[in-house]
């Protein structure tokens, strides 16, 4: 599926990436990282396969942090999309998931039969607590280009307020979040 | 395992699906409360260790999402689960991935990045909360939360090892 745009026009056209090359190419990327992949996709994409440019990645990637759902799901639909539509994105999401998904649930049955086992359990309540140091300190990360503007410490911070201390519905965080956001971005820009 | 379990799970996700902005690790408070507190499909020590299991297998940060659906209703349910979650934004994302292409320098497009940005960080920064309560119950769980945050933030080691490390001292009994 590569309608003609003006962008597309200006970029070379990409050399043809078969449907096998996307699900192989994606069940590499599953198998890559511990806890997110992304670094690992855009090593493959752009670099390895050069499937796409930086720029286009980098473009790519900003609409799969945007939209709801999985970011590097999001990725493989959209880059399965460019090269082969509807058929493309199945094959890369499918090569994306597949193996995490066979690892994780042979992980989880084999917690199972030792989960009863005290030391077993204390492993995993350290492993929790490590865990959680993790998604802190990826949030620490994100933050970094927020912290430049007033505006958008306070959304930060009232987002985090309502879901962590009022327990609010995310749903109606993201209904008022949302906008609000927006419409300080819109008055504040460049 | 009865049907309507599966239903049940897939219509969670589901809607999750499209909540999901800034992706998985941000609606981890979401699934805690929805899956813990009003559908009482486990405890929230079981949470905490369903999520520190997806940390220790390779692949994206969804995989919480089978878990949960595997403690529900088992492997189908673990399946199941995933789907639901990747479907309906999948199918958003596929319909909306040209017209992001066609409005590149649209001052629209750039504010509603700017926009986002900061709803992500926040979503995130209530997830690590959210956990770090779940899970910290001792000085000690504190202190590895903590000595894992330093290290992934001032250091390169891969967070792999600190997960371990956190196991080998849990199974010591120190945590």
């Amino acid at each position: 599926m590569n309608e003609p745009s003006p962008e597309s026009a200006a970029t070379p056209p990409a050399a043809p990436v078969s449907i096998g090359a996307l699900f192989f190419g994606f069940l590499k990327v599953g198998l890559s990282g511990f806890g997110g992949v992304m670094p690992f996709a855009r090593r493959m994409i752009v670099e390895e396969r050069r499937w796409l440019t930086e720029a286009e990645f980098l473009d790519v990637l900003s609409l799969s942090q945007f939209l709801p759902g999985p970011n590097i799901v999001n990725v493989s639909v959209i880059i399965g999309r460019r090269f082969h539509g509807p058929s493309g994105s199945v094959a890369a999401a499918a090569g994306l998931m597949l193996m995490p998904l066979v690892i994780v649930l042979v992980l989880a049955t084999v917690y199972a039969q030792y989960a009863q086992l005290p030391a077993v359990r204390n492993a995993l309540a350290g492993m929790s607590a490590s865990a959680s140091g993790l998604i802190v300190a990826t949030a620490i990360k994100l933050a970094r280009p927020v912290r430049g503007s007033i505006w958008q410490i306070a959304v930060c911070a009232a987002v985090f307020a309502a879901i962590a201390l009022g327990r609010v519905s995310l749903l109606w965080v993201l209904l008022v979040a949302c906008p609000l956001s927006f419409a300080l971005a819109w008055r504040t820009r460049r | 395992m009865s049907s309507a379990v599966l239903w049940e799970l897939a219509g969670q996700f589901f809607v999750l699906s499209l909540l999901s902005i800034g992706g998985a690790n941000a609606v981890i408070p979401e699934i805690q409360l929805r899956v813990v507190e009003t559908k009482h499909w486990m405890t929230d020590a079981d949470f905490a260790q369903l999520f520190a299991l997806s940390q220790a297998a390779p692949g994206p940060n969804v995989l919480i999402v089978s878990l949960v659906g595997w403690k529900v209703a088992g492997v189908l349910g673990g399946v199941l689960a995933m789907v639901a979650m990747s479907g309906p934004s999948s199918m958003l994302t596929y319909a909306v991935a040209h017209a992001w292409e066609r409005f590149r320098d649209a001052p629209w497009r750039i504010a509603v990045q700017r926009a986002i940005a900061p709803v992500t960080v926040g979503l995130i920064l209530a997830s690590g909360y959210v956990l770090t309560r779940t899970a910290d119950h001792t000085w000690g769980a504190y202190a590895v939360t903590a000595a894992t945050l330093l290290v992934v933030l001032r250091t390169t080691v891969h967070p792999l090892w600190m997960l371990g490390a956190a196991a080998l001292l849990g199974a010591l009994g120190w945590v």
